[in-house]
């Protein structure tokens, strides 16, 4: 192990390239209040723009990071023009949704263009090194820090002496002012996209060549920390930006060094939501908090619910029960058979996200939760399958509502940032947690789906076991809805404030919905262990989850039908289209654009 | 004056720099009408966000029927028997009118919402579920009763009680919300601004509501611009400016005072010119 110097010094270099990200971050959240998901995707795009300039133009590097600037600023204008600027009047959901969406179409394109495979990106700067204590440091470390120096020089002083800069601090103040006295605010986002975009690129290309390795899944992970050292430093906040990636940086660094690899970003998840829950200001706002605002800002459009008849339903269950009798191929059946289990996701998300207004994105830790659970009460206690999966859901909906609990205090997205980090966290624990879980080896020969002697493993009986449960929890669901608490659930997504004026407890009802939900999804989760008879800490990742919410939003937020409807459309859909399976995230993104856009209310109806 | 429902003491709260409350006293007695007047910026509302909790009071003390309610969560103070509406209304926009009250009767279901320390949310989650006949019941006698109180508002809501509240014009909105307070079987109603941005034969109407409801009983808090109504329905008039009561007594007194009249006119040398006399 080295020196506890070599791991501050590697921990803001990796802080300085973090702070490239996260300002771009802040400044984009300062003017449009919009939390960036597809800055992530820039920063990949800006690693790939540099890798085809040294690869096939054989550019020198101040050349490519030219290039890197223009492409990365140039989309992103394009998000503003389509993520951000069509949405002006939407709730402030709305446009981190959509860019979500956008950076799902940006990921696929980029593995549709240069596959998944990682590649090397290696760095054109000379080989020497200047030895500091017992570490070294070298030209691309300059390099970095350099970048970071100049950039935050050269932004200051845009900010400060210049009139866009005076605009855009304007706006970010107050933007119905700034808008009154003549500043052009559209031009102004465009701006500030642009500006944070290329700083994006650029930062992606420094880090493609810092670890000489780059591949599309970057994109999340950047978005992540840049997300993480924004909270840290306050939202929209720019120094506190920098100093709260220096402090990420540093904070994994030391991590690392204590506890090993594995636990980089274990820290910073723990530490995004401490930050949330102590000070979700971030570290450097003042004391006073931020008056309540008039809505909770969910995603929610004023919609009529369309009726499905009774009989129609009744027609529609009666056809998914006979499928199986039907001579189909076993592929079908198992594809809708997933279609179930993501339905069982869907409407244990469309739970949380539109009834109750807690747009969660972290809801596939829940399904980590229910398999882990079944698989290890049945391979480690030796429970039957019928008990165990049950039992799974029971564990899923204390286990996960203990992990938000802290969340229940925040707001709109920040509710949506915490449930990712959240999510991530689960992950990581169980990877990490080798005694428990088997860590990254995943759990093995998880058995089959069984009542007493009976083995259900059969494509037929995974299919009907699936579909029942399904039932049961759509029907438990619908009466839930019609009881009190489907409408104290709608009071708190609509009006918190007013919910707790009238004696509703925020706390007990944000309670009593994410333990139903999560026993919905602990049980959705624990069938498809025994189904896969394999688990890993990524058989359930973040794509999951944000799958899972598009299915809802297609569906209709709140809306049973609408999310079975959803889950069923977007998992059987892209099956339909064979050979398009790589373009299935494409699908996704643009499904998710499309909606947000156009039919807010999705297809069911909000209810 | 009998012992008060509500006594807020020395109730300071500032924000920044701004003194919104320096300092206020305010007592009801049960069955009292009191009205809060004063210009916009006065601290009326500030006032009313502290004795519901929404907010909590840089110094002071707040008791309800003698119990200390300071620092209190608006839910608990809600349960104690306190309705208020909002300013600028604050309707639950998804929900149906009916639904919308039925939020007001809230702390009151007993059926649905068991008192068990402890397990009481799993148990109202399962309850929820089973739906016993008890839950239905109390359901059905909450819907009745929802419709009684929507008749208070002659055929305003009566007809739309399936609807929306999106979907209702500005004043339907205000009317639900004090529907919803009247749900919640208040002890004390605090009323914001009930018919801001009325018409002239809507705010006739409403006075009409709230004079009904002054008849039944209630024990109201008004804040109102418009002093005809407060002049007609008050017991006793508070004038507040820059966070301080300036003048306090019957109607006719306060309208006559000197320093509420300079207040609404503005601070200007020729009102106090006016006035020095006294």
């Amino acid at each position: 192990m080295g020196s506890w110097l070599d791991y501050t010094i590697n921990g803001l270099i990796i802080g300085n390239i973090y702070a490239l990200v996260a300002v771009g971050l802040a400044l984009i959240f300062g003017v449009s209040h919009l939390i960036n998901f597809a800055h992530g995707s820039v920063y990949a795009v800006g690693a790939y723009v540099g890798w085809a300039c040294f690869t096939y133009l054989n550019l020198p590097l101040p050349l490519t990071a030219l290039v890197v600037i223009m492409v990365c600023g140039g989309l992103g204008v394009l998000i503003e023009r389509l993520g951000l600027r069509p949405l002006a009047g939407a709730p402030r959901i709305a446009p981190l949704l959509a860019t979500i969406g956008i950076s799902l179409v940006i990921d696929q394109v980029l593995q549709i263009l240069f596959t998944p495979d990682p590649r090397a990106l290696p760095s054109p700067l000379p080989e020497w090194r200047i030895t500091i204590g017992s570490g070294t440091i070298g030209a691309l470390d300059v390099l970095i820090a350099a970048t970071g120096l100049v950039s935050a020089v050269v932004l200051y002083g845009f900010l400060r002496f210049t009139r866009l800069g005076w605009a855009v601090r304007a706006t970010a103040q107050d933007r119905d002012a700034a808008r009154q006295v003549g500043v052009d605010t559209d031009a102004v986002n465009r701006a500030v996209f642009a500006i944070a975009s290329a700083l994006g690129g650029l930062s992606g290309l420094l880090v493609g060549m810092y670890f000489n390795h780059i591949d599309p899944a970057m994109s999340f992970q950047a978005t992540l920390k840049g997300v993480v050292a924004q909270v840290i430093g306050g939202m929209g906040n720019v120094p506190g930006a920098v100093a709260g990636s220096l402090l990420l940086g540093l904070t994994e660094s030391w991590g690392v060094a204590l506890f090993g690899s594995s636990y980089r970003n274990l820290f910073s998840f723990v530490l995004l939501l401490l930050i949330l829950v102590l000070r979700p200001n971030g570290l450097f706002a003042s004391a006073r908090t931020t008056p309540p605002e008039p809505m909770t800002g969910t995603f929610i459009a004023p919609s009529r619910v369309v009726r499905v008849p009774p009989w129609a339903v009744g027609l529609a269950v009666a056809a998914a029960i006979c499928v199986p009798l039907i001579p189909a191929i076993p592929y079908v059946l198992q594809v809708l058979t997933n279609a179930w289990l993501m339905a069982m996701l869907a409407i244990s998300l469309t739970l949380v996200a539109g009834t109750l207004g807690q747009v969660s994105l972290g809801h596939a830790a829940l399904l980590l939760l229910g398999a882990y659970a079944s698989a290890l009460l049945t391979l480690d206690s030796g429970w039957p399958v019928w008990l165990s999966v049950p039992t799974a859901g029971v564990l899923t909906a204390v286990i996960g509502t203990a992990l938000v609990a802290p969340a229940f205090r925040l707001r709109s997205h920040y509710v949506s940032i915490a449930t990712l980090g959240i999510g991530e966290i689960v992950s990581l624990v169980i990877l990490n947690w080798e005694s428990l879980t088997r860590g990254p080896m995943g759990v093995t020969n998880i058995p089959p789906l069984a009542i007493g002697g009976l083995e259900l493993d059969s494509p037929q009986a995974s299919y009907w076991s699936s579909l029942a449960v399904l039932i049961v929890l759509a029907g438990l669901q619908l009466r839930l809805l019609r009881s009190h608490l489907g409408r104290t659930f709608r009071a708190i997504r609509d009006d918190d404030v007013a919910a707790r004026a009238y004696g509703v407890s925020l706390d007990r009802y944000k309670g009593i919905g994410f333990a139903f939900a999560g026993f919905g999804a602990g049980m959705s989760g624990a069938i498809a262990a025994h189904l896969y008879s394999y688990i890993n800490n990524e058989t359930f990742t973040s794509t999951v989850s944000i799958t899972a919410l598009t299915m809802v939003i297609l569906g209709g937020m709140g809306n049973v039908l609408g999310g079975i409807l959803g889950a069923v459309a977007l998992t059987a859909l892209p099956e339909l289209f064979r050979g398009t399976a790589e373009y299935r995230m494409l699908i996704y993104g643009v499904v998710l654009l499309l909606l947000i856009r156009f039919r807010p209310q999705g297809v069911l109806g909000t209810v | 004056m009998s012992q008060p429902l509500l006594h807020a003491t020395g109730i300071f709260r500032s924000f920044g720099g701004i003194q919104a409350v320096a300092g206020v006293d305010v007592a009801i007695a049960p069955g009292e009408f009191l009205s809060i007047i004063g210009p916009n910026g006065a601290g009326k509302t500030t006032l009313f966000n502290l004795l519901s909790g929404h907010d909590v009071p840089g110094s002071g003390q707040i008791s309800f029927d003698g119990k200390t309610i300071t620092g209190w969560a608006p839910e608990r103070i809600a349960s104690l028997g306190i309705a208020r509406t909002f300013q600028h209304g604050r309707v639950f926009g998804n929900l149906s009118v009916r639904d919308n009250i039925l939020v007001g009767a809230h702390h009151r279901l007993r059926a649905a919402k068991p008192h068990l320390p402890g397990l009481g949310a799993l148990a109202e989650l399962l309850i929820a579920l089973i739906r016993p006949a008890s839950v239905a019941r109390e359901e059905q006698a909450l819907a009745a009763e929802v419709a009684e109180i929507a008749t208070l508002f002659g055929d305003r809501l009566t007809p739309r009680l399936d609807q929306p509240a999106f979907s209702l014009s500005y004043a339907n909105r205000r009317r639900v919300e004090i529907a919803r307070a009247l749900a919640l079987h208040p002890r004390l109603l605090l009323l914001d601004e009930p018919t801001a941005g009325m018409n002239e034969s809507e705010t006739a109407e409403m006075t009409t509501i709230i004079g009904g409801l002054k008849a039944q009983g209630h024990t109201i808090l008004l804040i109102e611009h418009k002093l005809d109504l407060v002049m007609r329905l008050s017991d006793r008039v508070i004038a507040m400016d820059d966070g301080r009561i300036i003048a306090e007594g019957p109607p006719e007194a306060v309208r006559q005072d000197p320093a509420v009249i300079e207040a609404y006119l503005g601070h200007s040398h020729i009102g106090r010119a006016v006035e020095t006399v006294t």
